[in-house]
């Protein structure tokens, strides 16, 4: 099956400008397939090629060798973006605008027709609860409102796939649990969710597959609960099991 | 073209809401103020230095703006990151810079035309003439050669740093205003190889000069129909190097890492 996002021996190499410094690999040929429907997790340790897959999926960085898709199209034309949405670890956005003029511009951007885009923002800020401010700047926004204001624009084109990187780091925990019920509900709608995470319980409770990525290579790929069952073990085990942590017995 | 204008529409609000119109208000009405002199002085070569001076302002200030706000454009959204989620949509980098282009082009033009309009009301308030003709014609050969100075600048922002790019186009383009025109005459006086090169450079470079209108509106010139024609020919040139300029900051911008 192809899925809705696949990678094929997807390489990439970041060359130093240094003279001496020898090129990095950040990823040595990832294949990976999602398919429709699914929530998956990727995980990782820092500087495992997470940030990077992502950032080769957005169109971001080319790819060295290999390719990747997003619903059959390569990720090298735009237009395979027009049926993801991504929410980004940090909050990047016009800080000047409101979360209304936020999702408007980049309605925009998806040429979604005016009648239709006044309806979708009046949904989106009623799922994320920030309807009571919609008309603030987002840079009066705590950081909890400006990661769901995120969310809101990650949905603005009723995405069929979403990308999230880190979606709860650096929430508390009600802005944790209130983007893991928003995932949870699109999850139902039947939309596929990608997204990466260093958080073992979130991975465990909301994920049907899991892929742990170490130093550019994929170690370990499957539904949770095979895995969980095949190791004898839980996801943060599994995990500091494929990345070859010792643990220091005193 | 919706996703270009949707982009330009930001560069607007942004400009607005970081509050340099009210700069630029301000600015209009100390320049205005100026005028006020005129009503002391009524000896008409004093009025036309004025008139000089206010529109040497103007230019000044409209050259500041449109160098400062396109200069800003691509390193702020790549230090702000907003770029990423911008990019993860179904926009190319070419949608975003010519949005970009077009954002600060846009707003370059209400700036002008509130300089204009100040300067023409209270022009005509003491003169009691008001050659609309002389006005639109400089006015839109004025936006054109901030169209060239704004794509120029573009192009730079994808290259060099902000601070380095917005000294070096400012030099460029007063450069290219006050000794751009000169520059066959210089080659005449010098020898070979010298020569040919200065000649090539005078016909490779915009010439900005050609835009410059202001001797029509101090001297209250008479407008002779066939000026339409040479101003039409202008605007051709100058559309020429903007897409130019343009064109050369989108193949930068392709390939450039984002962060």
């Amino acid at each position: 099956m192809n899925g809705i996002l696949r990678t094929e021996n997807l390489r990439v190499e970041y060359r130093s400008r240094e003279l001496k410094q020898a090129t990095k690999v950040a990823l040595k040929g990832l294949n990976l397939v999602v398919q429709p429907g699914e929530v998956f997790g990727f995980l990782g340790p820092n500087g495992a090629g997470k940030t990077t897959t992502m950032n080769v999926l957005l169109g971001y960085v080319n790819a060295t060798g290999g390719a990747a898709y997003l619903f059959d199209v390569n990720v090298r034309e735009p237009i395979a973006r027009q049926r993801i949405g991504y929410l980004p670890e940090l909050t990047y956005y016009y800080k000047f605008l409101t979360a209304e003029e936020l999702l408007r511009f980049y309605a925009r951007i998806f040429q979604i027709p005016k009648s239709e885009t006044e309806s979708r923002i009046d949904q989106l800020l009623k799922l994320v609860e920030l309807e009571h401010a919609r008309k603030r700047p987002i840079r009066t926004y705590s950081k909890g409102m400006q990661q769901r204001a995120g969310l809101a624009q990650a949905l603005i084109n009723n995405p069929d796939l979403l990308l999230l990187d880190e979606p709860t780091s650096g929430l508390d925990p009600l802005g944790r649990m209130k983007v893991r019920e928003i995932i949870q509900r699109l999850k139902n709608e039947g939309k596929t969710v990608f997204f990466s995470s260093h958080e073992m319980g979130e991975v465990e409770t909301v994920c049907d597959r899991v892929a742990i990525l170490h130093e550019g290579e994929l170690k370990v790929e499957g539904h949770v609960a095979d895995l969980l069952n095949q190791y004898q073990c839980n996801l943060e085990q599994l995990f500091l099991k494929v990345v070859g942590y010792q643990p220091q017995l005193s | 073209m919706n996703k270009i204008f949707a982009v330009a529409g930001v560069v607007i609000k942004e400009l607005y809401r970081r509050k340099d119109f009210y700069v630029l208000f301000i600015l209009t009405v100390l320049i205005t103020g100026l005028m006020w002199f005129m009503t002391f002085f009524h000896d008409e070569h004093i009025v036309r230095f004025v008139k000089e001076i206010c529109l040497l302002l103007i230019w000044i200030s409209t050259l500041a703006i449109s160098v400062t706000t396109a200069a800003r454009q691509v390193p702020a959204e790549r230090e702000s990151r907003t770029i990423f989620p911008l990019l993860a949509k179904p926009i190319s980098r070419w949608h975003v810079l010519v949005g970009k282009f077009l954002g600060c082009w846009a707003a370059s033009g209400i700036a002008l035309v509130v300089f204009y309009a100040f300067f023409g009301i209270v022009s005509a308030s003491r003169e009691h003439t008001l050659p609309l003709g002389a006005y639109f014609e400089a006015l839109w050969l004025h936006w054109q050669m901030l169209g060239i100075v704004i794509a120029l600048t573009m192009l730079g922002s994808v290259v060099l740093s902000l601070e380095a790019n917005i000294t070096i186009i400012f030099i460029i383009s007063v450069g290219l205003l006050v000794v751009g025109g000169h520059l066959h005459r210089l080659a005449g006086q010098m020898s070979e190889p010298s020569a040919s090169i200065l000649t090539a450079i005078y016909f490779l470079i915009p010439h900005l000069e050609l835009f410059d209108m202001r001797e029509l509106i101090i001297h209250d010139w008479p407008m002779d129909p066939s000026i339409w024609v040479d101003t039409l020919l202008v605007t051709l040139y100058g559309l020429a190097y903007m897409s130019f300029f343009l064109l050369a900051a989108c193949l930068v911008f392709r390939r450039k890492a984002l962060n």
